[in-house]
């Protein structure tokens, strides 16, 4: 729950649903815009859509990755057709952008907008209000010409239809564009704030005739605010950035973390590490993972893991079940220990042994591959009936023969890190 | 308890919380309430630190535990009522959900007397906790959250649930203060750093957990600088975590020497870096932006303006003791001492569930449990009643017999049900429903009338016939001593007449029960034997034969006798009024149609024709001498 990134796509959607309730009718955004996702009939579209096949479009990637002229994902005045093979041509296929990789599984489709100049305008949220960006010299990269943006800062309470924002805008702007661009700057950020989002710009907009066209938006929208906003977002949803291929394991727990009222995160970092964490508590997985990165470990460590917010029985079954199979999959190619860490904080209400029902009938289950693997586990815990959850714990170790070290709150939360990894 | 008007003394500024603190709680949590007081108990403090409940639901009082003994709360709807009665309340914990979360938290900072407020609530919009913000710097006022548990005040006053249970409060020193005081931004990692101080110095003086929201309502800087000019405070740890820029004001308030007391500190997310793309962690302000924003790069510029910062969070601890030591060793601060806490009453639920205590029970129950995963009649669970089948019959045979009933017997239950259902507007217990539904009473009440009449005269017949024959039958008389026997007695057998029906105009609904029982009951005495009544009594008129209540009656008896109970426990059943049971349930159905008959019909209020009463009033009284 935060500021989440939304797609160019809704983005603009939502700008041209809302566009009268913000904007002033001297000039329109007619918003003739297309998301193709793989199951999209390409050749069915323009059935839907004429404007398809009688105007020169625009097709790019739409998956929250920015800079796609750099990386040749921009195909530019192409009629239909052209764009129909250019998307097909890509279509869930790897592809690479700056360092991470992902398959393109989204693309949007514009028509293609002749101007003569790029104007840029963005809105950030921060503590005391929000700032408007506004400069024109758009559509390059913005920081390279900062000089030329100038920024408006609206205080929490103004009111921006008492702001003249004709005042504030870059020196440079053309006269005849000044009260225009006032107006729509207002609408903007009205439209920006009744929705609810924390970030907005469009690096360009152009105008062309009575038209104001984002030519490419990027938005973050706070999700929190979808009680209030939800019904002016319409259907959207919040994509995982590009490059988080999630593999089938991460897909499940995602998955059961969804449809769970409690919190379950698994992210595998590297299946071959040593190094496997199954921590309670947001703050003490990022903790425990913090401290085997900082003590040197980082080849090591396997997996972010986290499970919160009361977990039942069969969802911590689950979980521990999937982190045991990855674990212990293959032996260390060196003959070397494996570690488990099931760590975490002193917990406010739960019921520490409770939460180690569904661990132990996974480790009972994983008795063999366990020792196969040469696992060795150490255990923090503290909160309520911690100390049945260690003994149950620490009997199950004798039981499956399995060496499992098992500590308190007096021991240091992170110590077990340390002792597994320093044996210390 | 009467709430106490009595003026606390000023504070300092720099105190938001303390040993008289006095809150309004909002939203009727009553654990945390409880567990408020709990605190409050250990800390010895002389007055509860909750002076009222906000329950927009309901007002009144709340009674909870003051130590051993019970209080009772006020409770309001509003807020406004709320504070009217209590101006001693500087304080509220806002329990309101991330939607009334912004309306309640703004009302309380434009209320002339409470100053702080803690939000718990994880989810309220960014641009309501912006909003929320500005109306507090505006009126000096204070935000604790949201998406947070609290803080703490050791020894004073404890935010909702912080600290968690009270064994860890004292674990963890919390019943008296120290002189370390915290801020972090996690609420979860609190108890681990309460932990942390307890162990390497003398102990928390108060800890803050901001919230793990992008714009927290109060930030590490401004609980730092109150704990700078605070002198019981002799140092600070701060925990902060990835993402967002708010460690930044620190780094400088230590450079500018706004801060001299010492710090040590630490970031969470070092290991950000080690993940290939963005990877959410639990909080919202959890995400590194930009490089500043990293765990890496604020520990960096802490440690460079002068906080102690350790190698990892490993070492946190060594960092904290030594930070402590060396203020001891200086000279600057003498231990505070240990306090031992009162004894903590345990709950009753906890001491249960820890087979320490043990209570009899005062209701025995053995039919169905409610409690657990799902709901069981007699040990099913409900899904499997469906899933087998049971039907009515089948439960019926679970929850009055505790039994698993042959086919045979619940679809004759199932019959007695269908045939019992109704018998026309005109018998009295009909009537009387559709006169109470017709005088515009509601549907339970119209039922109720019904019902009421069921007894020796009308549909008692089923119970009577049960009684009257299986009397005799049990007790190993012919069928001719009991026609005699009743005949002497002068008592009419129930269950033997009919009105119109005779031995050549047959009730239907008697052929079909008797021809069922005949043919699936496994044992049909109580059956055989009033037939063997109805041959005598038919013998001297025609029309008494057994008739459809004395058929369900005498068929109810085999049944129980077909399931497995002796004669005896047939007799117990048919004491306990188990006939009139079946009568009843039955004939519900026909009494709940009619009343909906009725009012579906608008019918208005019956009133009986004077032309169909004979007035029979004397002149005069009699008069008693």
């Amino acid at each position: 729950m935060a500021q989440r990134g939304i797609r160019e796509y809704d983005g603009k959607k939502m700008l041209a649903k809302n566009w009268s309730d913000y904007f002033s009718t001297d000039f329109k955004y007619p918003g003739k815009i297309v998301l193709v996702d793989p199951t999209t009939k390409l050749d069915d579209l323009p059935k839907k859509y004429p404007w398809l096949n009688k105007e020169k479009l625009v097709v790019k990637p739409d998956q929250l990755f920015g800079k796609r002229g750099k990386h040749g994902l921009i195909k530019a005045n192409a009629t239909f057709p052209e764009a129909k093979n250019w998307i097909k041509e890509r279509m869930n296929k790897e592809t690479t952008v700056g360092k991470v990789t992902d398959k393109l599984t989204h693309f949007l489709i514009e028509p293609y907008v002749t101007h003569d100049k790029e104007f840029y305008v963005a809105i950030k949220s921060n503590r005391q209000g929000d700032t408007i960006y506004v400069s024109n010299h758009g559509g390059v990269e913005i920081e390279s010409v900062w000089d030329t943006v100038a920024e408006i800062q609206i205080p929490v309470d103004q009111d921006i239809d008492k702001i003249t924002i004709e005042k504030h805008l870059p020196k440079d702007t053309p006269k005849d564009k000044q009260k225009m661009f006032a107006s729509f700057i207002k609408g903007l950020f009205k439209f920006y704030k009744d929705l609810g989002y924390a970030y907005l710009e469009i690096n360009p907009f152009v105008v062309s005739g009575n038209n104001i066209v984002p030519l490419d938006l990027v938005a973050r929208l706070d999700d929190t605010a979808h009680f209030e906003s939800g019904t002016k977002w319409g259907d959207i949803s919040f994509p995982a950035p590009f490059g988080r291929k999630l593999s089938k394991e991460e897909q499940y727990i995602k998955m059961m973390d969804e449809k769970s009222g409690a919190s379950l995160k698994l992210t595998v970092l590297n299946s071959k590490g040593r190094v496997w964490t199954m921590v309670a508590g947001g703050g003490g997985s990022v903790i425990y993972t913090d401290t085997i990165v900082d003590l040197g470990y980082r080849e090591e460590l396997a997996n972010y893991g986290e499970y919160s917010g009361n977990p039942s029985t069969d969802e911590t079954y689950e979980y521990a079940r999937t982190v045991l199979d990855l674990m212990t999959r293959e032996k260390d190619p060196k003959g070397r220990p494996k570690f488990l860490l099931i760590g975490g904080g002193i917990a406010n209400f739960t019921d520490v042994a409770k939460t180690f029902t569904g661990i132990t009938m996974a480790l009972r289950d994983y008795k063999k591959k366990l020792k196969d693997t040469n696992v060795k586990i150490f255990v923090r815990r503290g909160g309520p009936n911690y100390q049945e959850g260690l003994r149950i714990m620490r009997e199950l170790g004798k039981e499956l023969g399995i060496p499992i070290e098992v500590y308190g709150p007096e021991t240091h939360m992170t110590r077990i890190v340390n002792m597994a990894l320093e044996g210390n | 308890m009467a709430a106490k008007k009595t003026t606390t003394k000023k504070r300092p500024e720099y105190t938001l919380m303390d040993k008289h603190t006095k809150a309004i709680v909002f939203g009727y949590q009553q654990r945390a309430i409880q567990r408020m007081l709990d605190f409050d108990y250990i800390c010895r403090r002389e007055e509860p630190s909750v002076v009222a409940i906000v329950n927009p639901t309901r007002e009144g009082t709340h009674k909870c535990f003051w130590g051993t003994k019970e209080i009772l709360l006020p409770m309001y709807r509003t807020l406004a009522e709320a504070t009217k009665h209590h101006k001693e309340a500087d304080f509220m914990v806002n329990f309101a959900s991330f939607r009334s979360a912004y309306p309640t938290t703004k009302e309380a900072l434009e209320t002339n007397t409470i100053r702080t407020v803690a939000v718990i609530a994880e989810g309220v919009p960014e641009h309501r906790t912006k909003e929320l913000i500005r109306i507090a710097n505006n009126k000096n006022k204070w935000i604790i959250g949201p998406a947070t548990v609290g803080g703490i005040a050791a020894g004073g006053f404890r935010i909702g649930n912080t600290a968690g249970q009270l064994d860890n409060i004292v674990a963890s020193k919390l019943h008296r203060q120290g002189s370390v005081a915290y801020v972090s931004k996690s609420g979860g990692l609190s108890n681990e750093l309460n932990n942390i101080i307890a162990m390497n110095t003398d102990g928390v003086y108060e800890g803050v957990a901001i919230g793990g929201d992008a714009y927290p309502g109060s930030t590490f800087i401004q609980h730092m600088m109150r704990y700078e000019k605070n002198p019981d405070v002799k140092m600070m740890v701060l925990l902060g975590e990835v993402g967002g820029t708010d460690e930044y004001e620190v780094v400088e308030a230590i450079k500018k020497k706004k801060i001299t007391k010492p710090v040590v500190a630490w970031c969470i997310g070092t290991c950000s870096k080690v993940f290939p793309a963005e990877v959410q962690f639990g909080h919202a302000g959890a995400r590194a932006g930009a490089d500043r924003e990293t765990a890496d790069a604020k520990n960096k510029a802490l440690k460079e303006a002068g906080a102690a910062i350790p190698k990892s969070f490993d070492d946190f601890d060594e960092q904290i003791k030594k930070t402590f030591d060396k203020l001891v060793k200086s000279g600057k601060h003498k231990p505070i001492p240990d306090v031992e806490p009162p004894i903590i009453p345990v709950d009753y639920a906890v001491a249960l569930k820890q087979g320490m205590i043990r209570r009899p029970t005062q209701f025995n129950s053995s039919i169905s449990d409610d409690r657990g995963e799902e709901l069981r009649y007699c040990g099913i669970p409900i899904s499997k009643i469906f899933e087998d089948d049971y039907g009515l019959g089948g439960v019926i045979g679970l929850l009055w017999f505790k039994k698993k009933l042959p086919k045979w017997a619940t679809k004759f239950i199932e019959m007695v049900v269908l045939v019992t259902a109704d018998h026309g507007p005109a018998v009295s217990g009909a009537h009387n429903s559709i006169v109470a539904a017709r005088a515009g009473k509601d549907i339970i009440s119209s039922l109720v009338s019904g019902l009421l009449t069921i007894g020796p005269r009308f549909g008692g017949a089923v119970q009577g016939s049960a009684d009257h024959f299986t009397k005799f039958l049990y007790a190993g008389e012919k069928p001719a001593f009991m026609v005699k026997d009743m005949k002497n007695k002068n008592i009419n057998i129930q269950g033997i007449g009919h009105r119109i029906k005779s031995v050549t105009n047959p009730d239907v609904r008697v052929e079909i029960m008797k021809n069922y029982a005949l043919k699936h009951f496994p044992n049909t005495e109580t059956l055989d034997y009033a037939l063997a009544v109805e041959k005598l009594t038919t013998s001297k008129r025609n029309n008494l034969i057994l008739n459809v209540d004395g058929c369900i009656g005498v068929l109810c008896c085999d049944m129980l006798r077909g399931i497995g109970y002796t004669r005896e426990q047939v007799r117990e059943f048919v004491d306990l009024g188990i006939l009139n049971a079946f009568f009843v349930l039955g004939r519900s159905i026909g009494f709940m149609g009619h009343i909906m008959d009725q009012k579906r019909l608008n019918e208005r209020l019956y009133r009986h024709p004077w032309d169909d009463i004979l007035y029979l009033m004397p002149d005069k009284p009699e008069v008693v001498k």
